[in-house]
């Protein structure tokens, strides 16, 4: 019959579960992850893989060692979201245990250390990012270049073997894969800045192929296909518009004031916009709710200073690409920023009509 | 993504409102229970007198109890027939508290046992119709169930201007307002006109939600020779029937925390509670009885009924064709604010207007996840709290913390409840910690008490021992006095 268990109203529920939210983040990632790897190869589809497992592994682990079900865990697609972002933010054919180290060190320290999920401070993905950037310098910056420029394509034979085993099929190792016309290329933010500090000016460099059209090869439609699939992500509610918005919003603003003060020193704002980790960062990686901001006001904040911190470290930094690095910093901001956005409570002091 | 119409008030949600099971039948007036149960504790915990004992013949309409002053309002019997019993019974407190409760056996006939001739409410003042109202024992219909007539006597002294009827009605499933609404518009509008005589306002606006459009049409044809009324229409938003959004939404103004309503001129009365008001002035008919929603995917035939007083849940659903799959949540009043039933044998109360019997599927019940501070809370409280803050300070008996997020403004709305994707019963941490501040507010009441009072009894022995010595002192030298005249005049 009836259950007379006590239990608090409301007795009826929105049918929206963490579990879905997450779901959603990862179909909007596909139209990203589809571009990424027709540029990049296949290997983005490893690591994306790969980084996945080792997500879930050790977020299995830690609810074995919590003596927490897994299942129930697991289920809620976080640990899974942050895989993938792993995945696509790594070089595609970096070597496995960068991956292994990378994904683990998410979940194991910056995720499950701090309490699990909704408990950690910084975004699990950027986290591991940024300690795998600093601890490997070279392979992490070691991008392929986009396929259209390579002399041969790489197979996903090519892929598996690059990563597990350092050398493709034939045994060419990465190095010689990448270097075209004896000389590595780098990404086109890395290129802009290493040609901006040997005194060349932006509108030269931007001469360079790997700038493609207008953001590089490869990277201006990886961007785009991200920018699609957060927009659908708004579109379903999924993520609310401040952060995104307020991120490019800043971005732009700042990037048209340099260019416009200082045309020739500065990144131009396409690249700035559809490069690097831009869109990624916007839609999927500031959005993480944990880490960020919880008011629209405080989101607004947030995303300003997440953009404001990229356009500092990537015009004057000593990194190419900042979004990891601005993303962790701003964490950091967070509690103070939710502290001075506490929403208005209702009644205080609007307008003119209580002053009675 | 962008909302362009302008909200009435910041947050908010909109729940699935269910209200065509009940909303285009019109009520149902047929339902007598055999036997009704009268309890004698009210809400607000204060008991009654009973003025009656078993075996007694009661009429419909008589004084069967009453109380100890004007806070607690008489009680008088729905039915005509005979006092069986007087014992501990269930009341509707969720816990299943029982109370000292009044069991009528019902004879089955209508009418009322006393019949007054109407009396125009122009020639009474002010004190008298208040005074009607309290006789009467009106409450407050829309849920609080406080006295009208204390409501009223109070705005008159913050000499209110305004006088703004809730016809609200934003708990989904509910359509008792509603259907009042449509079918007595006159009484209504009339109890209005009695109501604004007693506080001395001359301005009544009737704020409707706008998924009630014949609602607004009758109350509209009835109030059509009434300069002074207005009809409002509000957007359908839950919480829209809270007090103060009400008034936000109709007047623009805000209320401030801690303050009245009344303290910016604004006294708000429910639509059920109007006809009430207009029944117990014009006729002197006591409040015996209601119009309830008994409705829910678990109800054969979800209806708008009139209930007597103290009529048991079970009845009333069996008045409705019984429960048609298994009933998982029984639930007095809406899904959002009600509370549960601790058994279908409880008797209905005055400040019950639904009853609800969910089946598993709408109920909807899932396992709570750890929050991911997504924020959904904060965006849809209504009165611009951080409910996730609040309920990770309660959640570690943090009560100032919690208070400092703004715990006292929370109206335990559930609309923070009901859209956490991670299933969080923030009301119920809510709950929690603020009938923990309670109780240690009642502590330090108490023990304030406790040492006013040892500090007054130190006093009082102090002044009583200095009396005593006084006293003492004084009948010593009497003796000597009177020595020393006895020798004076001895000599």
């Amino acid at each position: 019959m009836t259950t007379t268990k006590l239990q608090s109203s409301p007795f009826v529920r929105k049918p929206l579960k963490t579990k879905t939210l997450m779901f959603w983040v990862m179909l909007c990632l596909l139209p990203g992850l589809f571009v990424q790897s027709l540029h990049f190869g296949m290997g983005t589809l490893v690591q994306v893989l790969l980084a996945s497992t080792v997500a879930l592994v050790s977020e299995s682990l830690v609810m074995v060692l919590r003596k927490r079900s897994v299942f129930s865990t697991l289920s809620d697609n976080s640990a899974l979201v942050t895989g993938i972002l792993i995945g696509l933010a790594l070089p595609a054919y970096a070597p496995w245990w960068i991956t292994v180290i990378g994904a683990s060190f998410a979940i194991l320290v910056v995720k499950h250390l701090y309490g699990g999920l909704g408990h950690n401070i910084f975004n699990p993905a950027m986290a591991a990012y940024v300690l795998l950037l600093v601890s490997f310098p070279v392979t992490m910056t070691s991008w392929m270049p986009p396929q259209s420029l390579l002399h041969e394509t790489l197979t996903m034979a090519d892929g598996l073997s690059l990563i597990f085993n350092g050398y493709t099929v034939d045994g060419f190792s990465i190095k010689q894969i990448a270097s075209i016309d004896g000389h590595t290329i780098a990404t086109p933010l890395d290129e802009m800045k290493t040609q901006l500090t040997l005194g060349f000016t932006s509108t030269e460099i931007a001469n360079n192929e790997v700038f493609g059209q207008f953001a590089g090869i490869g990277w201006q439609w990886i961007n785009a296909a991200y920018l699609v699939g957060g927009i659908a992500l708004v579109y379903l509610k999924v993520i609310r518009w401040h952060i995104p918005l307020a991120f490019l919003g800043t971005l732009l603003a700042l990037s048209l004031l340099s260019s416009s003060i200082n045309p020739d020193h500065s990144i131009p704002t396409l690249l700035q916009l559809f490069s690097g980790a831009t869109m990624i960062g916007a839609f999927f990686i500031l959005t993480d709710p944990v880490s960020a901001a919880t008011s629209n006001k405080g989101r607004i904040i947030y995303g300003s200073l997440v953009a404001l911190l990229v356009f500092v470290i990537r015009n004057y930094g000593g990194y190419p690409d900042a979004v990891a690095f601005a993303v962790l910093l701003s964490n950091m901001a967070v509690p103070m920023i939710d502290h001075f956005t506490k929403p208005r409570v209702y009644g205080y002091g609007e307008g003119s009509n209580n002053e009675q | 993504m962008f909302n362009l119409k302008p909200k009435p008030f910041s947050g908010g949600v909109h729940p699935k409102g269910y209200k065509e099971l009940t909303q285009q039948q019109s009520i149902s007036r047929s339902f007598t229970p055999d036997r009704v149960y009268l309890g004698m504790q009210q809400r607000n915990g204060s008991m009654l007198s009973c003025l009656v004992s078993v075996g007694d013949e009661v009429f419909k309409g008589q004084l069967i109890a009453k109380g100890s002053n004007d806070m607690t309002v008489p009680l008088h019997s729905p039915v005509n027939g005979k006092v069986v019993d007087i014992k501990p019974y269930l009341s509707s407190h969720p816990a299943g508290i029982k109370s000292q409760t009044l069991v009528i056996t019902c004879n089955g006939e209508k009418q009322w046992g006393e019949d007054f001739p109407p009396s125009d409410y122009q020639k009474l003042d002010h004190e008298q119709l208040v005074q009607r109202v309290l006789d009467a024992g009106v409450v407050g219909l829309g849920g609080a169930g406080f006295p009208s007539g204390i409501k009223l006597r109070l705005a008159r002294k913050a000499k209110v201007h305004t006088l703004l009827i809730n016809g609200g009605e934003c708990e989904p499933y509910l359509t008792c307002d509603d259907r009042l609404m449509q079918e007595h518009a006159a009484e209504i509008i009339a109890g209005i006109n009695i109501m604004l005589k007693a506080i001395g306002a001359n301005k009544a606006i009737i704020a409707i939600e706008d998924n009630k459009p014949d609602a607004i049409a009758a109350i509209n044809a009835a109030s059509e020779d009434f300069s002074n009324f207005s009809i409002k229409v509000v957007p359908s938003l839950y919480p829209m029937g809270s007090e103060r959004h009400l008034i936000k939404a109709a007047t623009g103004i805000a209320i401030p925390p801690g303050q009245l309503s009344t303290a910016q001129g604004i006294l708000v009365h429910n639509v059920a509670t109007a006809k009430a008001i207009y029944q117990a002035v014009r006729f002197k008919r006591p409040l015996i009885e209601r119009v309830i929603t008994v409705s829910g995917d678990a109800i054969e035939s979800p209806a708008n009924i009139t209930v007597p007083i103290g009529s048991l849940v079970s009845q009333v659903i069996a008045e409705c064709g019984g429960l048609k799959v298994e009933a998982k949540r029984m639930i007095a009043g809406g899904p959002m604010m009600g509370q549960v039933l601790p058994s279908p044998f409880v008797p209905i109360d005055k400040s019950i207007g639904g009853l609800l019997a969910l089946s598993e599927d709408k109920i909807n019940h899932r396992n709570s996840q750890d929050c991911v501070r997504c924020g959904n809370c904060v965006k849809v409280c209504p009165m611009g709290l951080m409910p996730f803050q609040m309920a990770a300070h309660s959640n570690h008996d943090d009560w100032q913390g919690a208070q400092q997020f703004g715990l006292d403004s929370c109206l335990l709305c559930g609309a923070c409840s009901y859209i956490c994707p991670s299933s969080i019963p923030l009301v119920q941490y809510f709950q929690h910690a603020k009938s923990n501040i309670n109780a240690q507010r009642s502590m330090m009441q108490k023990s304030n008490l406790a040492r006013q009072l040892t500090e007054a009894r130190q006093q009082r022995l102090a002044k009583e021992a200095a009396a005593k010595k006084a006293a003492k002192a004084s009948k010593r030298k009497r003796p000597a006095r009177a020595r020393v005249s006895q020798g004076e005049t001895n000599e």
